[in-house]
């Protein structure tokens, strides 16, 4: 019996084992989420699309798994009327509030 | 209030036909009145383990599509009077189930007795997805093996988003059956430990169902492994876990086909 076999001895399950955790963490992250970001995306764009006229692929959505944290980072490239009309009505809503404050 | 419980595992062949068949009549002979349906159409199985297949007339896509009344299908068996079973066709497409059909007799199944049990197919496609929709509960089927557990896992994401619990934002109750375990090739470390599939998995365990020739003796003549020899390790093991189903508390074990001294001395050696 060679140096290898008494090593082995302690059988295959061990490294089976540890095998599985690693693939079953790496398909849970990437169900997970793939899953999420659709899920995500098609809710964020929606809500966007009720006010201003986007592009579907101009909208990025990645999520970023750091070591304590994760991201979402969200990228809109907003066309430029839209982006006008954007500030445009940011003044208005905050002069609205104004006014409803006064009254 | 009835269940309906779906028997499930992504990996094909790990013993999913055998469990159900093997609850089915376990859960039938405690004097509630069950009903096995085979999910795998095109592959059906489940009437042949539970030796039915000679008295199949009508089957599921008969029913979902209305070309056949449910009681007309079903198969009452003749050594237990609570077990019933709705077979699948051997032929015909899968796609021929759909959802509105499949549903209008899970509802008719659920009225008409205790428990259902759905046997469904390998894979994780549309034949899984249908037959666990309508689940109260599931039972996991894993063997201690790297495919089969990643499969499993899957087949658990799937519980938890493809299900009209789930969907409803309700718990679905998951069960594992760990099957073929073998207890010398554990001894000797070369089979995943139980402790190490359910940290994986993480949903409880059910039972321990270990390998025995007496699966293959039982589906040789075509009766589940808990009519044919209840005394045997497996179908102990699967009347244990019935009872467990049933809301008792039974201490875990690994049964084993009882052998003489000098018979196990010999199978020691021989492993
Ligand atoms: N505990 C056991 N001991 C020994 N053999 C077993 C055991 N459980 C199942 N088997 C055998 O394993 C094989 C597959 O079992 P079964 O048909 O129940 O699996 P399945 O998951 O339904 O397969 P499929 O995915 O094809 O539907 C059969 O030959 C069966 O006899
Ligand atoms: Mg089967």
């Amino acid at each position: 019996m060679s140096l290898l076999n008494i090593f082995s001895r302690r059988g295959s399950a061990p490294v089976a084992r540890e095998r599985l955790q690693l693939i079953i963490a790496h398909e849970r992250a990437d169900h997970g989420r793939s899953d999420l970001v659709v899920i995500l995306r098609e809710e964020i764009l929606a809500v966007i699309a009720k006010h201003v006229a986007i592009e579907p692929d101009k909208v990025q959505i990645k999520v970023e798994r750091g070591e304590g944290v994760s991201t979402l980072g969200l990228d809109i490239e907003l066309p430029l009327p839209a982006a006008a009309r954007l500030t445009a009505a940011r003044t208005e809503t905050a002069a609205k509030a104004k006014q409803a404050v006064a009254a | 209030m009835s269940k309906v419980l779906v028997v499930t595992s992504g990996k094909g062949g790990v013993g999913k036909t055998t469990t159900t068949a093997a609850l089915g009549a376990a859960i039938a002979q405690s004097g509630s009145s069950v009903c096995v349906v085979d999910f795998d159409v095109g592959l059906r199985n489940l009437d042949l383990v539970m030796g039915a297949e000679r008295r199949v007339v009508y089957d599921l896509i008969n029913v979902v599509n209305g070309d056949a009344k449910l009681a007309q299908a079903l198969i009452r068996d003749k050594r237990l009077d609570k077990l019933a079973l709705l077979p699948a066709s051997q032929t015909r497409d899968k796609d021929a189930l759909t959802d509105a059909g499949v549903a209008r007799v899970m509802e008719e199944l659920r009225e008409k007795f205790d428990w259902v049990i759905c046997d469904s197919p390998a894979g994780i496609e549309r034949g899984a997805t249908l037959a666990m929709r309508h689940a109260d509960m599931a039972v996991v089927v894993t063997n201690p093996e790297v495919s089969s557990v990643r499969d499993s896992d899957r087949i658990i994401g799937l519980l938890d988003s493809k299900t009209i619990k789930a969907e409803k934002g309700e718990t679905l109750e998951k069960h594992l059956i760990l099957t073929r375990y073998d207890p010398n090739r554990a001894d000797r470390g070369d089979m995943l430990k139980v402790e190490d599939v359910l940290e994986i998995l993480s949903i409880p365990l059910l039972a321990i169902i270990p390998e025995s020739e007496e699966v293959l003796r039982a589906s040789n003549v075509g009766c589940p492994v808990t009519l044919n020899n209840p005394l045997s390790a497996p179908a102990r093991a699967y009347a244990d876990a019935v009872r467990r189903l049933q809301g008792e508390a039974v201490p875990m074990s690994v049964p084993s086909d009882r052998k003489s001294f000098l018979g196990k001395f010999f199978t020691r050696r021989a492993a």
